[in-house]
Formats: structure tokens, sequence, C-alpha cells
């Protein structure tokens, strides 16, 4: 908190040295002498957030600055808690879907499919191929979409605001394929247990392919606005840095992780929705800076435009009624059709139970964990044979990261703490759950 | 060599004899508990051997059974061994009245904020946490949310009873 100075009380005067490297952050301003008794500090506490343009969200970094060198931190996360586990022990699985759209609302789609696979991972559901290639489509739009605002708003707190609007409208395309999908955009409830709500429309298909053709040129022009840009450069390079070592004691994961150095994707350790059957690379940087995440991210966002194309022509390749499955074939879960339900004894049942939540789960536990944008996203769920789970423990990957945030920063100057800030992609829905 | 669960089972069965005990396999994952007394050095001894190093603290967090008197609260550790590709789980129990675990913050930065986490809503006292306080809820906050006992639904509202839910 912001102390208050007494009145009268001395007005600090640093006389600032902005090129040497400091070794001891009180060294250099011992000509302060602050009168006996004196309440003040040699050092400035400064608030950034709760609610402040650095921080992109809702929490707050509590300072100590001494000049514009960072001397320690204090974060304070909680500001948008809205006790998502506690709400999930009295809701029918289906019925959580909408409280992970609010995790990392950035890629909503990962986490609701994250959500999917652990039920049927628990449930032991087996998904038709093309389902999975859909669902693989979605989440890779949603990993675009996510490391798009991530590497954008760095540009943005570097002083590059071009970037951030001219891609913003790629994003666009991206939520109007969601819009197509499943007729929302941000907080998306998109698909089922067992696949889908409907099939993916031409609609969906033109669109894709417009994304597909349009996107990676833009990314081009994109990548050659930052990554070779010298200001862009000086601002994040050796900025923000993690060693692998450190980066892993801390529970890093996701594209935080990868640029320390250490190639863990749960895409490739730990293979969901078929992601076995794509050919693709992880990119890994090597000094964990600000300068490496962003390359990361950037990378792969290419990685994913070439998953994206690949399951899009292994979905071409399913003909005739292979080609019309949406949805796998389980009925205590998925909701049948509407017709079937005015005009079919079981299907009505079935409609009312899944409605009612009246499906009891088998007892058990389960963690089940996908590649989210920012890393990996887990599913801790315990079930006591209820309706319910009896407890669900969402492991969220920024919640986790940010307690590195003072390591990385601290000795830095306060305008690349911001960017670190920003270039961790800290999302205030994922810090609070 | 790949490891696999049956390794780590003996070698734990050969390290710590029928101190620990319950070993499971559910979807993949091994799992088995202790007491709370020798947490950090089950915890340690994951971490250091090297034919497990289990050095990736996955997950961290409680879960509350209020029918095992004795054994209320229960601090699950998600690990994860990088190198080999699998993944452990492991779990203490504790008392509600008597809510002290070791902490496991010095082994993993990365316990520091799940350990709060998981005193801010279960109550559990992690012995030796360097910055024990409530992260996400006010700090004025006099009980732990997610404990059974602390109902969700307002308690006048006599539509919402647990029989809805499977649990009559």
């Amino acid at each position: 908190m912001m102390k208050c100075l007494e009145e009268g009380s001395l007005i600090k005067r640093v006389n600032y040295n902005s090129t040497g490297a400091i070794k001891n952050s009180m060294e250099h301003q011992s000509h302060i002498t602050l009168p006996k008794g004196s309440i003040e500090k040699t050092t400035t506490t400064l608030n950034i957030g709760p609610t402040h343009p650095a921080t992109h969200g809702v929490f707050q970094n509590i300072m100590e600055v001494d000049g514009e060198r960072v001397v320690s931190t204090e974060q304070t996360v909680g500001y948008i808690h809205r006790a998502f586990e506690k709400l999930a022990e009295r809701r029918p699985l289906y019925q959580i879907t909408p409280i992970t759209d609010r995790l990392n609302y950035c890629s909503s789609p990962i986490n609701n499919m994250g959500w999917h696979i652990t039920c049927e991972r628990f449930l032991k559901l087996d998904l038709p191929k093309r389902v999975d290639y859909l669902r693989v489509i979605i989440m890779e739009l949603a990993r675009i979409s996510d490391h798009l605002i991530c590497n954008s708003i760095v540009g943005v707190d570097t002083g590059a605001y071009t970037g951030f609007l001219y891609v913003m409208q790629y994003r666009e395309l991206i939520y109007e394929i969601y819009e197509e999908v499943c007729g929302s955009r941000l907080t998306t409830n998109i698909g089922r247990i067992g696949g889908f709500e409907r099939n993916f429309t031409n609609t969906a298909f033109t669109k894709l392919e417009k994304f597909l053709n349009e996107y990676p040129k833009v990314l081009k022009e994109f990548e050659s606005l930052f990554a070779r840009n010298r200001i862009f450069m000086e601002r994040t390079k050796g900025t923000g840095g993690i060693s692998a070592e450190r980066a892993l004691n801390y529970g890093f994961t996701g594209p935080n992780l990868r640029a320390a150095g250490v190639d863990y994707d749960v895409r490739v350790q730990q293979p969901y929705s078929s992601y076995q059957d794509f050919d693709f690379k992880v990119p890994v940087g090597t000094t964990g800076d600000n300068y490496d995440r962003f390359l990361v991210r950037n990378a792969e966002m290419y990685e994913s435009i070439s998953i994206i194309k690949q399951a899009y022509q292994k979905i071409q390749e399913f003909k005739g009624t292979d080609a019309e499955v949406y949805h796998a074939d389980v009925p205590e879960y998925y909701l049948p059709k509407k017709e079937d339900v005015y005009t079919k004894m079981e299907a009505l049942i079935w409609h009312f139970k899944i409605i009612m939540g009246e499906i009891e789960l088998p007892k058990g536990q389960i963690y089940s964990a996908v590649e989210g944008g920012n890393g990996e996203l887990g599913f801790y769920l315990v079930s006591d044979g209820g309706r319910t789970p009896f407890r669900l423990h969402f492991r969220r990957p920024c919640f986790i990261y940010y307690q590195a945030f003072e390591e990385l920063i601290k000795g830095g100057m306060l305008s690349d703490a911001v960017v670190t800030m920003s270039s961790l992609n800290l999302i205030a829905g994922e810090l609070d759950a | 060599m790949a490891l696999s669960n049956e390794t780590i089972q003996n070698k734990l069965i050969e390290k710590f004899g029928d101190q620990v005990l319950n070993f499971s396999t559910a979807s993949g994952i091994l799992s088995f508990e202790s007491s709370k007394e020798i947490n950090l050095k089950v915890l340690q001894f994951l971490y250091e051997e090297p034919s497990l190093a289990f050095t990736f603290l996955t997950d961290l967090c409680g879960v509350n059974y209020p029918d095992n008197v004795g054994a209320e609260l229960v601090v699950v550790y998600h690990l994860h061994n990088f190198s080999e590709n699998i993944r452990l789980r492991y779990s203490v129990s504790t008392s509600i009245n008597e809510t002290a675990v070791f902490t496991a913050s010095k082994l993993f930065e990365s316990a520091n904020w799940m350990e709060r986490e998981t005193y801010d809503f279960f109550g559990i006292n992690f012995i030796g946490h360097p910055n024990l306080k409530r992260i996400l809820n006010v700090d004025e906050m006099d009980y732990f949310p997610l404990r059974k006992e602390y109902p969700l639904e307002d308690q006048t509202r006599i539509d919402k009873d647990d029989e809805m839910f499977g649990r009559g």
C-alpha cells in the first residue's frame, strides 16, 4: 500500500545512473540521509494494479522501487476469485464446462476441451477420430488467438501499438469460426462430453480456409515488425529471464518453460485428442527471457497453423457417413436430438436424465491435463459416486508461475517488469479460478 | 529403461517399508499414501533418488472427507518425472483438529502459492511455510470455504438438498 508521507517531510532526490548496473540497490544512494526518526524510507512503494493498464487484468503488484530499479515486489491475486471449485461440487459434469470458459478467457475452447477430455477419460468413452480432429482444429485456433494476444500485448507494452491493432482483425476471423461452430465468441462453452453439439457447417470450413489462406502472411508481417526490431529486441532481450532449473522448480509449463529450454509439451508427452497423429515441432528457447518467450510463442503459431492444415486435410479424407460424425454414441452423456426427444421414449428419458443431472458418476479419481495457452492445464477430479464431482481442482498454469515474478524482475527496471508481466501472459481469470 | 509404476512402488517399499501404503493405479497414475509425519522424507526421496527423479511438482491441493474421522483433510501431491514421462500421486491425511503438515516449499518453489491456496480453502497449516496467509480470499475471512461443512447453497432453501445430487 502507498505510504503517506508526513507533511513537510523530505522529498527524495535520487541521482540515478541509468546505464551502470548496480551491485547493491542501496549503494548508490548513500547520499540520502534521512533525518532521525523520519518515517520516510529510501525506497518508494508503488502499486501496479488491481486496475492498471500494465496488468491487463485484475491483479496487483506492490513494488518497492529504488529510483527505477525494482527492489522487491509482492503479488496480490484473488480480485476476481469466483469459487469455481466450490461451485463445481454442486454441478453435473456438463454444467461445469461454462465455468472452465472463464479460466483463461483468451483460449476458452482449450479449457472446454480439456474438461471434456477429462470427463471422457474418467468415464472411459471412446471418441471417433473425426471428433478428435475437429477438436484439434478448434484447440489450435484457440492457441493461436491466445499467443496472438500475448505477443501483440508485449508489443503494446514496448511501445508498438500497430501490431496489436493489426492482428486483432485476424483474431476476429478465429472468433467468427467459434461463432459458427458454437454460437458464441469469448466464453465459448464449445463442444459437449462425447463430441460437438452440432456438426461444423460449410460456412465454418469456408471461414477456416479463409483464415488459413490469409493468416500465415499476416503472421509473417507481424513477426517482421518485432523479431528483428532493434527497439523491441533491446527492450526484451535479457529481461525477465529464468534458467531451466529455476523454471522447473517454480512449476513453469507451456511456452514460458519452453522458452527456458525444456521441451515439455503435454501434446507430445501425453497425447490427447489424437495429437499423436500430427507432425509438429516443439519450439524451445535458451534463456527464458522475454524475447525467447516471444519467439517461442511466434514459432508455436506456425506449428499450430501446420497442425490445423493437417487436421483439415484428415477431415476431408472422411467419406460417406464417416464424414458426418461429430459426436460419439454415448447416450448417457450426450444429449439426443430434439426431434428424437419429441418422438422416441428412450431419447426422452436420456434427455430428462441428462438435463436433471441424474447420471451417477463412477467412483474414483483422475488427473488429466491438456496443453493450454499458458501451459499444462490440469483437472483433478475426485468422485465419490455422486452425480457431481466430490472435489474438482483446476491446475492453473498462470497461478503457479506467477509466483516467480519477483525473481524474474528483481534488480531490473520498472519498465522491464511491465514487459515481463505481459510476456508471462498472466490472465486474471486463470490466476484466480 | 522405462520407469514403471511397479518399480516406483518397489523402490518406495524398499525405502520406507510399511510406512507407505494403499498403492493403487487409476488412469495410469500410481497413487499411494503415507503418514503426514514423513511427507518431506518421501518427497525428498522421490526428488533425489536418481532413478526416480520426480523433480516437478505439477499440482498440490486439498480434499476434505468429512466422514474419515481423524483423517478428514487430505493433501494431494501430483509429481511428474519429465525424462521418463511418468506421473505420480501422493497423499497425506491429517485430522481437521490438528492440521499440521510439513511444507514442501523448500523443495519446490511452486509449492509456495499452492500451499497458501490449500491453507486458504481448507485451513491446512503448513509448518515451516515462509508466508502462510490467505491468497485468493479476503484476509478477514474466518472460515475455510472448501471444507464440506460450509455449504454452497443458501441454507434456507429447501429445494436443493443433497438428495438431488445423489448423496441422500
